[in-house]
This record gives structure tokens, sequence and C-alpha cells, in this order.
């Protein structure tokens, strides 16, 4: 998608800017991506009108590209890393106007995992959809999880797993969860290369996310459910 | 015997023997040396493309057809892999196909020994393994899937949790220990040469012979 040619940001429209700006996403460049959110800033623009329909935008592209095989992991975290450094100028501005609030969820990679790409990759498309994110890190035993839900009280527990000999693991979170008489308090998103929707069922996960786009569509789904719920009771 | 080769097309049984080793192609070079040394030339060595490490979706697959293709021409089959991420499925397959295959999680633990790996659970969970083999294939199984050779910035992105490249030899090379050690230096990490040999991998193919 990128072109040779020199492209002075600044001249052009709005439209033409944000298509440029999903074109520089896909190309992972991080300082264009910067420039363009401050140009975008300057214009007047919402910071979650440009976290939303620029950044978000740009990436949901990128994270179709990679489930269909176009593109490939490197390309994510590059692309990954442009919106990082366009969310780390919004983030300070979105707490002071006020951007429309979804939910919130407490995540971290499960007891003897350090990988954490695939959690963090969720943890910004779920801030980029409007969650408040609470990132416990790596290699969370189940204390480590059941003290972030008492203390921040989160809709959503996340849990990642890379590898097959750890995504066990989440079995042993739910389990004690339930135990505590406190699992049916949250919503238990599951997510890593090795699982699937079978074994996210068979562990009491209530959905099993593929990548981190499916995770922010099944966050936000299962928010407005218990929303629902919620008013209904 | 090209490494190469190995990795990306494995290895064709010769068709002579009563027993098939259907293993990894990473396995190939520790294979032929346990056969050559304990004389087992009723065994025969097919090897699957080693890349499948990479993709371990793939293995269980590839496993159930070159089993299915190529059994009856022996008395026996045993699967030369362990868990390898399949998460049990080749477990489950093997079951099911009715032959054996290695006990444990991966090569790294059959190589050392999956009683011993065990006990180094701590350490290994911050550990990124190397075996003679991947060390010989360290650019063909890391750097370029991962993108480091176009993109050496993402280094830290892939391994920044990791501590220590545990290079786990199966012999004693000075050449390779040296390719291992200059691996972590790429990587960042610190280095730590543990020599297995063949560990549980020839009393495994010695239960077989």
């Amino acid at each position: 998608m990128s072109e040779e040619e020199d492209i002075i940001l600044a001249d052009l429209d709005d439209e033409e800017l944000v298509e440029q700006m999903f074109d520089d996403l896909y190309d992972g460049l991080k300082e264009e991506i910067e420039e363009g959110v401050n140009i975008l800033l300057e214009r007047g623009w919402e910071p979650y009108r440009i976290l939303t329909e620029a950044l978000v935008g740009g990436m949901t592209i990128v994270g179709k590209d990679f489930r269909d095989g176009i593109l490939f992991v490197p390309e994510v975290l590059l692309a990954a890393n442009a919106m990082k450094g366009g969310m780390a100028i919004l983030k300070p501005l979105l707490a002071e106007t006020g951007a429309p609030r979804m939910g919130s969820m407490v995540i971290g990679t499960v007891k003897g995992d350090i990988h954490d790409i695939g959690k963090n990759l969720v943890s910004m498309m779920m801030e980029g959809a409007g969650f408040e994110v609470v990132d416990i890190g790596i290699n969370n035993p189940v204390e480590n999880y059941l003290e972030a839900i008492e203390e921040h009280k989160p809709d959503i527990l996340g849990m990642s797993a890379l590898l097959t000999t750890t995504m066990p693991y989440m079995k042993v979170v739910i389990d004690t969860m339930v135990e505590q008489g406190i699992r049916d308090d949250y919503i238990v998103l599951v997510g890593g290369a090795p699982l699937n929707e079978e074994f996210g069922k068979a562990i009491g996960a209530d959905a099993y996310c593929r990548d981190a786009a499916v995770a922010v569509e099944t966050a936000k789904d299962y928010v407005a459910r218990k929303h629902n719920q919620m008013a209904a009771g | 015997m090209d490494d190469r080769q190995l990795t990306e097309a494995g290895l064709a049984a010769t068709g002579e023997g009563r027993v098939l080793l259907l293993a990894c192609g990473a396995l190939a070079h520790e294979i032929l040396a346990l056969k050559r040394a304990n004389g087992w030339s009723h065994m025969d060595l097919h090897c699957l493309p080693a890349i499948l490490h990479n993709t371990p979706e793939k293995i269980t697959p590839a496993v159930i057809a070159a089993a299915e293709k190529h059994r009856a021409a022996y008395d026996r089959v045993f699967v030369v892999y362990a868990d390898c991420g399949t998460g049990g499925a080749l477990q489950h397959a093997c079951a099911e196909l009715g032959v054996e295959m290695v006990p444990g999680p991966h090569c790294y633990s059959f190589f050392e020994g999956n009683d011993v790996f065990t006990t180094h659970e701590d350490s290994n969970v911050t550990a990124f393994f190397l075996t003679d083999f991947l060390t010989r294939q360290f650019e063909a199984f890391v750097i370029k899937p991962l993108g480091l050779d176009r993109h050496p910035e993402l280094r830290d992105m892939y391994f920044g949790n990791y501590e220590t490249l545990v290079y786990l030899a199966q012999t004693d090379d000075p050449g390779l220990t040296d390719k291992a050690r200059a691996a972590a230096d790429r990587l960042g990490l610190a280095f730590e040469r543990r020599f297995t040999g063949y560990g549980d991998l020839a009393s495994e193919l010695a239960k077989r012979a």
C-alpha cells in the first residue's frame, strides 16, 4: 500500500489524511502516524474521533489482512507500534475530553507464560474501542487475577496463553472463581494461538477470542448483554 | 544430509527395515547417529519438514498422512515427536492410529530428559531454547520467520520477557556453542549451555528397537 513519492501530510484534506494514515499504519510508520494525529488535533478533531476513525479504522484493516493471511506477525507488530505512538498522544487528551466508556477489563497472561504480544494487541484495541484496561502483565498466578478483579471490579477478565503447556492454567483460575462464588460476577474471555472455541467452553470461559478484533466485538456484545440483564433485573 | 532440506522437505524413508521411525526433521541427525551407534539397521527413518515446528497445528495432520501412507510397508511405526505444541492432538491421533510416540511436551524436554527438565521449571519459563539443529538453523527458524532480518527493532517485542537463551547441546561442538552464544547476544539474552546428549531420545528408541 506504500507509495514511493513524498507525501506532505499537512497538505492533504481530512479525508485524504485519514486514508493516508490507514496506509501509514499498514506500513508501520510510527512517526507519520504521530504527525497525522497532531495535524488532526490542530484541525480541531476530537481525540476520540481520531482514535476511532483514523487509528482503530486503520488497525481494523491490518487485523483483517492478518486474519486473511495477507499480513504476518512482524507487519502487525510494526502497525501496532505505530498505533501505540498515536495513542500515546491521544490518551491524556481522551481522559480530559471525557471519551465514551464501554466497560472495563483486567487482562494478563497466565502463570508460566511470558508471551504477551497477543495480550498487548488486545489491550490496545480494547482501549481503542473505549474500554478501560488494567494490564496485569505476564506469568500471573491465580492470586494476581483475584486481587486485580477484587481491586478494579472490571466487567471482563481476560486471560492469554501462547503455550499448550500453560493454557490449562486458565481453568485453574476459573475453577477458583467458581469455588469463591464470584465466577458469574465477571465476563471471562480467553485467547491465544493454541486455544480454540472448544477449549474455551471446556474450561468454563464465556468466550474464546481468536484475535484482537474478535475480542473487541465479543467484549462489546457481552457487556451490552450484561447491562441489558441488569436493566431487566 | 542437508539441514536446509531437513527443514523444508524432510527426509524420505529408504523403504528398508521393519520399524518406521516417523520423525521431525530436526531430529534426523541424532536418530541416524543412534541408529549407527546401536546397529539398528531394522529401523527406517522418515522425517517430516522440521519447519513444522513453527506451525504446530500442522504437525498432527502431517503425521497422520505420513503414517497412513507408509505403515503398510512396516511391522510397526514409532512417532518420534513429543506433544510439540499440538495440545494433546498428536497423542490423540497416535492412539487412534495405534502407534506410540515420545512422551513429553517437546524435544527440549526429552533431550534433557523429561524428569530433569521439570526440575528447571521456574527458570525454564523465561528461557528460550535451542538444540544443535535449531542452532544451525537459527536464521530459518527464528530470525526470518519473526521478520528480525528486516526489522531488528522488533526484537524486544518478541524477546523482551525472556532472560536466557539455553543451548541444549546434543554434541560437544565448540563451533556450535559459539554460534548459540552469538544467537543469545543477537536476541539480547544471557547464555547458558546444558549438555544433554541424546537424553530420553536414546532410551525411547532403544525400547522400540
